[in-house]
């Protein structure tokens, strides 16, 4: 019915209410209108409304799943982590591998070298895919993103082949959490970055597979997270409404 | 720039951008003006740092830790350890009597030893970074951040921030696990009294504290330090200089 998505920010209380107003709004309903309500991903432990919590591991496969039937691995990129996951032919999840002690291999990279360079997020993908001249980019650590981009830059490297060696580095990470998991087809890339078209095209390119995502992929966490909701109703038929917390 | 190798007649930084060159001129021009010097007055000129290739109007380059190394013992001649962090990562290295650097190490896959940690903390939370370390020293129970890497302190933090966690406390909290990895690095080439702290992270009063209880002793902390990368390249410039010979003027 309705989406939206809004920076947290240090405020997640705030961030969590605001972008609750706006789906609200956009659907046409009010709150009495909601049966049930389910939060997910970190701040979900700080948020003092909602009828259920669910790791948004378990919410982005059942998501993927729900968009693209066939999955059978998902790849969640987002801003500090990557997960790679494996599920089953209902959604389930059956083994998941993450990023735990360090950032690298996440959209952070992206981000830092975006905002040296002025540019959008979305920007950056496209520019890469103009890229001719691959520049390898050595840097593991997310914070270092922004001065090995500005290094390269300084050595006169065009921005477009700098870009891609930054995403390919990045790719490269996460098909190493990927294979740890193992990977089956299909594959869902899932989170923020599944946008970002030069990411799609490193990954595919490296990992010699088409991967499943779309202007939804983006939202597959709180799809999930709604699909929870669903199924934990239809369970306690003899309530119609789910008991508060 | 150095006066006859001994006194520091001017001294200026800036941030630097993709430009290092221009970032270099600007310096330069605005250093001649305070000294009040023309270029052809200048006899030698060392580069150093990151961009240390990138500077044209250099006679030289030396390593920024052999620089960081010379000057800290400039000002301090007692210094036989150099804890040297920057935004980017630590270095530490142990020096002899003339200051000549013996062992060296640097953190560089991770930014967690650096001083870019407390700048993304200092976004986290919308405390200006020049003023990070006087907040945290107000911190009576400072918390214990789980997490080495910097992005993924920042969930972290924002936890501590929405339970109302006293900032001090996480900030403080956040020096201490800079000071940590920093140590870990130190320790590598051997502590040896007395330690020597430059780069960026002398400007922050905590780090410093920290870093004095943990060693068990006084470390050399002045603000002077800041510079001792410039100060050193300069000491070794005025060295090459008189090596080469009293010729007046720039390339004699």
């Amino acid at each position: 019915m309705s989406q939206a998505i809004q920076m947290t920010g240090v405020n997640l209380v705030a961030a969590t209410n605001g972008v609750y107003r706006t789906l609200l709004a956009s659907a046409g309903v009010s709150q009495d209108d909601v049966a049930c309500l389910v939060g997910t991903g970190y701040g979900r432990f700080n948020i003092k409304f909602g009828h259920l919590m669910i790791t948004e591991i378990s919410c982005h496969a059942k998501g993927a799943h729900h968009l693209f039937p066939g999955t059978r691995t998902v790849l969640d990129m987002g801003g500090q982590d990557t997960k790679a996951i494996r599920t089953n032919e209902r959604g389930e999840v059956s083994d998941f591998c993450m990023n735990d002690k360090c950032a690298a291999g996440t959209g952070r990279f992206i981000e830092g070298s975006a905002r040296v360079l002025g540019l959008s997020l979305k920007e950056v993908g496209e520019t890469s895919l103009r890229s001719t001249r691959p520049v390898q980019v050595s840097s593991t650590c997310a914070v270092f993103a922004e001065s090995e981009t500005l290094e390269l830059l300084a050595w006169g490297h065009p921005l477009k082949d700098i870009l891609y060696g930054v995403h390919s580095s990045i790719a490269t990470r996460a098909i190493g959490l990927l294979q740890r998991v193992g990977i089956e087809p299909e594959l869902t890339f899932t989170g923020g970055v599944s946008l970002n078209s030069g990411m799609v095209r490193c990954l595919e390119e490296q990992l010699g597979v088409k991967l499943n995502t779309d202007a939804m992929t983006m939202f597959c966490g709180a799809i999930g997270a709604a699909l929870f909701g669903l199924e934990r109703m239809a369970s306690e038929t003899t309530e119609p409404k789910v008991s508060a917390r | 720039m150095l006066e006859d190798g001994r006194r520091v007649i001017a001294k200026l930084s800036a941030r630097t951008s993709y430009d290092f060159d221009k970032a270099a001129a600007l310096l330069y021009e605005e250093c001649l003006r305070l000294a009040g010097l023309r270029a052809d007055d200048v006899s030698y000129i060392i580069a150093t740092g990151f961009g240390r290739y990138r500077l044209p109007v250099r006679d030289a380059n030396v390593t920024d830790i052999t620089a960081n190394s010379r000057g800290a013992k400039f000002l301090f001649p007692g210094t036989s350890s150099l804890l040297d962090v920057g935004a980017g990562n630590a270095r530490a290295a142990k020096i002899d009597g003339q200051g000549k650097v013996l062992k060296f190490r640097a953190t560089e896959k991770c930014a967690a030893g650096g001083g870019g940690f407390l700048e993304k903390i200092a976004f986290y939370t919308g405390v200006e970074i020049s003023e990070l370390g006087q907040v945290a020293l107000r911190s009576t129970q400072p918390v214990s951040l789980s997490t080495v890497c910097s992005v993924l302190a920042e969930s972290e933090v924002i936890n501590f921030v929405t339970q109302e966690v006293p900032m001090e406390n996480i900030l403080m909290g956040a020096c201490n696990s800079v000071v940590g990895r920093v140590l870990i690095t130190l320790r590598q080439v051997g502590v040896e009294p007395e330690v020597t702290l430059t780069g960026g992270l002398t400007l922050n009063p905590a780090v410093p504290r920290i870093l004095e209880a943990r060693l068990g002793f006084k470390a050399n902390v002045s603000p002077d330090l800041f510079f001792a990368g410039a100060i050193g390249a300069a000491v070794l410039g005025y060295r090459r200089r008189m090596k080469i010979g009293k010729v007046e003027g720039r390339g004699g």
